[in-house]
């Protein structure tokens, strides 16, 4: 049971549940001290010392169902033997079990089954004894064999399903098969469609050992290929995983910079502090008071291209930047297209895909004209670009060989701390067709391209973490 | 895997135990009580307020018979308030009064540095456990029955004395730099709560058995009111239960809590009110809503929800 447990917590980890080896060992204690009897106990046990927030708990409680649901499978087996025990005459299990054991003739007092199963593999004589628990104990046996818990990926399925049937003995009940049709058509029958009931319950189990341990590489890979995956050109399905990332590096990036803000710098003495809190003992400096230095939370002016094949990255950007509550003390996001408006109520007010329909009915579908928009910018909102703020532009600077207007850039890029510009194309195409980013570059500090959530991740961490 | 069979029993004991001394437990809140005694962890308990998690350590002590200390946490809670502190005066008065008695010590010495010698060789008189101030953790330790410590509210206190925590609850002990390790006389009960306002450290989780209490099921809910407002009749818990779950549907901003619909049973029993009816809710939806905007939401609600609750009631 011990090593139920073991695989448990592997499970577990699967799942997303941190199980580290101090809390494992309290799990051991835990339910060492409950015992198995009762299941619900032993879930509560487990959620208290393994699951650490309201998450967790329900994520473990899932995989606990789960996982001690493969302790059920044999009852599957029922199922499957059912249609074939209609027609079995009085093979119990407990007569059966002996036959099966010894491989003796006689006391089985079927048709015949105990004269045939002379001289037949143990499988096959454990199929035609269908004696359930022999059975299920032989392919837990095989699973540990094939080190099912290894498992990792979905296309390894195959490939543990034969080595749990191999472990099994699957060779030599071919061969008993066989031998039985010529000899004993009937109960090659039987032992056939046996044979593909257990095939079944191999799938199964194999199925579900993926769903228990495998899920953590999974997602890790899909994450992988996702986090790589260009922004503008994901399918349906994509969209919505992608905005789970998305909410996942928000969360990250939250946890790594909203550290307290002050730290202290020793060496510069605060006369004045020093002075106020050592007037108890007549000035003598008995408590020393440093100087500490403020550090500014991040001021973000968002500037964003919704045109065309721009949105979709704007879209996760600005998803990206509203989440960071926490990090940055104020964001003032802009669309534009042919024109430019402030989004910023709109996205803090709705859902992300409400918000972004709504941004889009306003300024998208329009060819993207960056003059008029910085031109909007600069007249209305010229005055919120202070010395604190990093001022972003995300676009792909294509201009449709209208005039690009550089120079406002340049004045914002003057009034801000920072100015980035993202750019969701590679630096390859920069500068070619009626691309302009050549013309602009030049007054930002900082140019990245901008494509997968990896590189959004790096622009925005480099952005918050220039305040640090 | 063969053992003592009343393992379910003695966390069925629990809940009776706790029961008798008016807390109602859900089952999870017993196992966690069982467990922490028998492993000897802390328990971390978070949940909305007002659910009861002061309250359970309070039926804790009261059970088994042991001293509370609490320690309420706050911004800026430090080591001198939290564990211990030197009698500065005690130390100086001390000094001034053993003046006289310091010279005859040291009158036969020669030279100053046979002087020091010597006064080292009485070792750190001021520097013992007679001048240290023990603060409730460090008196939890001390405790020579046992006790409930209760570190209450631990998401106000700053992330650095979680750090302080971490070696009272994994080894029960306190390190003092003059004296040395000091060891639990007998080993606390720990509970430690939280209301979520920020995430505690990993270090902290990984001490403790994490339990979480929520908003208890109906009949759970009437059980607490039953015990708490005793006056209260069968048809009024009831009633009273169900429209407050349904309350806790809605979009408020802060939903009530049990010790929310404990105090309205009570308000509704001194009001003398039989069985709810939505005057006598609207008069009385302050106690339950701590919000202006809250109420504003639930009052047009009222009615139906009334009507819904006594439904509900006369089935129930």
């Amino acid at each position: 049971m011990r090593a139920e447990l073991h695989r448990f917590f592997r499970a577990a980890r699967g799942a997303g549940v941190r199980v580290s080896p101090a809390e494992s060992i309290d799990a051991m204690r835990a339910v060492a001290d409950l015992g198995f009897t009762d299941r619900e106990l032993l879930r509560d046990a487990l959620l208290l010392t393994l699951a650490k927030s309201q998450d967790e708990k329900q994520a473990l409680a899932d995989c606990f169902d789960l996982f001690f649901s493969h302790a059920g499978l044999p009852s599957a087996q029922d199922n499957d033997n059912e249609a074939l025990e209609a027609n079995e005459a009085a093979s119990s299990d407990a007569a059966a079990e002996p036959a099966a054991a010894s491989g003796a003739p006689g006391n089985a007092g079927g048709s015949g089954a105990g004269a045939m199963s002379q001289g037949l593999g143990e499988l096959s004589a454990m199929l035609l004894s269908q004696d359930r628990n022999a059975l299920a104990a032989a392919l837990a046996n095989a699973a540990s064999a094939a080190s099912l818990p290894e498992i990792r990926y979905f296309t390894q399925r195959g490939l543990y399903s034969k080595r749990i049937l191999d472990a099994l003995g699957v060779e030599r009940l071919r061969d008993d098969l066989s031998r039985l049709t010529t000899s004993h058509p009937a109960e090659a029958e039987r032992l056939a469609s046996a044979l593909d009931g257990l095939r079944d319950n191999v799938r199964d189990m194999v199925s579900q050992a993926l769903l228990l341990y495998g899920r953590e590489e999974a997602e890790n890979l899909r994450h992988e290929i996702l986090r790589n995956a260009p922004l503008a050109r994901l399918d349906r399905r994509q969209v919505e995983e992608m905005q789970l990332l998305i909410r996942a590096i928000a969360r990250r990036l939250r946890e790594r910079y909203s550290k307290p803000r002050k730290r202290q710098r020793r060496g510069h003495l605060d006369v004045r502090k020093t002075l106020r809190r050592n007037a108890a003992w007549g000035g003598v400096p008995f408590l020393t008071a440093w100087k500490r230095r403020h550090r500014d939370r991040p001021q973000i002016v968002a500037l964003c291209d919704v045109s065309g094949s721009v949105a979709q990255v704007s879209d996760f950007f600005l998803l990206l930047i509203h989440s960071l509550h926490e990090v940055v003390d104020e964001v003032r996001s802009f669309a534009f297209s042919g024109h430019l408006i402030e989004v910023s109520d709109i996205l803090e007010r709705q859902e992300p895909a409400a918000a972004m329909a709504e941004i889009m009915s306003k300024v998208g579908f329009g060819s993207s004209d960056y003059g008029r928009s910085l031109q909007d910018f600069e007249k209305g909102w010229l005055s919120i670009v202070t010395p604190k703020t990093t001022v972003i532009i995300l676009g792909d600077a294509r201009t449709n060989k209208l005039e690009p207007r550089a120079d406002i850039v340049r004045r914002i890029g003057e009034r801000a701390k920072r100015l980035v510009w993202l750019n969701p194309e590679g630096r390859m195409a920069w500068g070619w067709g009626d691309s302009e980013m050549p013309r602009y570059a030049p007054f930002c500090n900082l140019v990245r391209q901008c494509a997968s959530a990896k590189q959004l991740e790096r622009a925005v961490s480099d952005i918050v973490g220039a305040y640090q | 895997m063969t053992h003592q069979l009343p393992s379910s029993d003695a966390v069925a004991a629990v809940t009776a135990g706790l029961a008798s001394v008016g807390y109602i437990a859900s089952r999870q809140i017993a196992t966690a009580i069982y467990l922490a005694e028998r492993i000897e962890k802390p328990i971390l308990v978070e949940g909305p307020a007002g659910v009861g998690k002061t309250e359970l350590a309070k039926a804790l002590a009261q059970w088994r018979g042991l001293k509370m200390l609490r320690m309420q946490c706050y911004e800026g809670l430090d080591e001198a308030k939290a564990l211990y502190e030197w009698k500065y005066a005690k130390q100086l008065l001390y000094t001034q009064i053993l003046k006289d008695k310091l010279g005859e010590v040291l009158g036969g010495a020669e030279t100053l540095a046979a002087a020091l010698n010597r006064l080292h060789d009485f070792g750190d008189v001021f520097f013992s456990k007679e001048f240290v101030e023990p603060r409730p953790l460090l008196q939890a330790l001390q405790q020579q029955d046992g006790c409930v410590l209760l570190v209450d509210e631990i998401d106000k206190a700053d992330a650095e004395f979680e750090s302080l925590l971490l070696e009272i609850l994994s080894d029960y002990q306190v390190s003092i730099p003059e004296l040395g390790t000091i060891s639990a006389a007998v080993k606390p009960l720990v509970l430690l709560t939280s209301n979520g306002e920020r995430d505690l450290s990993d270090a902290l989780k990984r001490r403790c058995l994490h339990l979480h209490i929520g908003f208890p099921e109906q009949k759970l809910e009437e059980r607490i009111v039953e015990s708490r407002v005793p006056g209260a009749s069968k048809a009024l818990r009831a009633q009273l239960v169900s429209f407050i779950n349904q309350l806790r549907t809605l979009d408020l901003k802060k939903l009530p809590s049990v010790s929310e619909t404990v105090d309205w049973a009570r308000v509704l029993v001194l009001l003398q009110a039989g069985e709810l009816d939505h005057q006598t809710v609207k008069d009385t939806l302050n106690v339950l809503l701590k919000y202006e905007t809250d109420i504003e939401t639930a009052l047009p609600q009222v009615t139906t929800l009334v009507a819904k609750a006594r439904g509900d009631g006369s089935f129930g």
